[in-house]
């Protein structure tokens, strides 16, 4: 395998990685001013603010790697929805207050788990993002897993929208799973694990908080997927054109 | 503003000019005591001052990375004397904040960092009887708790 290969191999990756954090970012985000109580406002507004900040690392990364001069921002503000790589999840729209802690709750303990390997990659560049952002996503995993069993195991109206949630968001969590032709490669090179070997450590991880929110965990079925390789649902061009627009309109703008 | 030669001042030097700079979130703190100024060096004719974000999206990382450099000139060095740089690796800990910083933290009202992940005592009245009302607070670095004794609110500095 030639260099170059690797290299774009790892390019998609860390696209995949930082465009899940700046997808999810962004519609947590779109919670400032409008969560149920003050202070899960201000909590979705610095999930956000992290979230948004791993993506700084993440697509620093990718943009450095690269070597055609693209920045984080670059990336970010300038690529069309066909060359966004993240999870169809994290573009759903928030719903309620229980979709929203859900679908963080799905995604944060995949997270956590991928981080966890990530920490072990012989990508020096890799290990040292994973090890500073695993602590901010340990902390997420908590506050998201304790909400869901809050709320799940609450009365029987958040117990009735939390299994809405779960039952809404399950199709989506298969594409966490799917092990790509970069994956493979990533994975002979010790730099980044398959995503099918994180299954078997997502549900052990996943399934005591469900029993203890007392929800229950559809069966496997129907997986919806294409993000990773850009095949967007119709959600991602509208958060596109709310991110994007200031530099389309207005292109190098700056603060 | 006199000019100081950059090979005639010392890290040592450097760190204590820093421990004049207050973080910008929590200026009670400066940013030597929260443990962010790692290592401080010279390359060639040039000083580096390594700095660790907190958090990754710490709006404040930038403004200390000014703040840094507006210490420095106004200490005399020209701005070609010296370059911030950020630092990922090893990544920053609660575990790096002084001992006088976080006696400064629980003296300004903030509830120093826990290895039990949470406070020890309300810094108002010193009750341990305490709970959380939730885990993000007016800075991505802490938390926001309650004392069931004195019924007061306060934030806890977040241990990571
Ligand atoms: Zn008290």
């Amino acid at each position: 395998m030639s260099d170059d290969t690797l290299n774009k191999a790892l390019f998609e990756f860390l696209c995949r990685m930082g465009d899940n954090t700046l997808v999810l970012g962004h519609r947590v985000s779109e919670w400032c001013g409008h969560a149920p109580v003050l202070e899960e406002d201000i909590a979705l507004a610095n999930m956000s603010l992290d979230l948004i900040g791993q993506t700084q690392l993440w697509l620093g990364l990718a943009g450095e790697l690269e070597g055609a001069g693209r920045s984080a921002d670059d990336l970010a503000y300038l690529r069309d929805a066909f060359d966004f790589r993240n999870l169809l999840l994290v573009e759903l729209p928030n719903g309620d207050f229980g979709k929203t802690l859900m679908r963080q709750f799905l995604f944060d303990g995949f997270q956590s788990l991928i981080l966890t390997e990530l920490t072990r990659s012989s990508n020096e560049r890799v290990k040292e993002i994973a090890l500073k952002v695993k602590k901010e996503v340990t902390y997420h995993l908590e506050r998201s897993s304790d909400l869901v069993v809050r709320l799940g195991d609450g009365n029987e109206e958040s117990h009735r929208r939390m299994q809405q949630a779960l039952n809404e968001l399950w199709p989506y969590v298969g594409e966490m799973f799917i092990d790509e032709p970069e994956d493979k490669l990533l994975s002979e090179a010790a730099i980044a694990p398959l995503p099918s070997s994180l299954k078997a450590r997502w549900e052990t991880l996943m399934r005591p908080y469900f029993a203890q929110a007392k929800l229950n965990v559809p069966d496997e079925g129907y997986a919806h997927k294409g993000g990773k390789h850009g095949t967007h649902s119709e959600h991602l061009g509208f958060i596109l054109a709310e991110m994007q627009f200031l530099q389309r309109a207005y292109p190098g703008s700056t603060w | 503003m006199s000019m100081v030669q950059a090979s005639a001042v010392n890290e040592s030097e450097i760190r204590q000019w820093l421990e004049e700079v207050p973080d910008p979130e929590i200026p009670v703190v400066s940013l030597v005591d929260l443990g962010v100024i790692r290592e401080i060096k010279r390359d060639g004719d040039t000083w580096l001052v390594n700095v660790a974000p907190t958090y990754s999206g710490c709006p404040a990382t930038r403004i200390i990375h000014d703040d840094v450099r507006a210490k420095l000139y106004e200490k005399g060095l020209r701005p070609s004397d010296f370059q911030v740089v950020s630092v990922l690796s090893p990544p920053w800990s609660t575990d790096w904040i002084s001992k006088s910083g976080r006696q400064k933290l629980a003296d300004y009202g903030i509830a120093p960092p826990q290895p039990s992940g949470k406070p020890k005592a309300c810094p108002q009245c010193g009750s341990s009887d305490l709970e959380l009302v939730s885990q993000f607070g007016s800075t991505p670095c802490k938390a926001s708790w309650r004392c069931r004794s004195c019924l007061e609110p306060f934030d806890y500095f977040k241990c990571i």
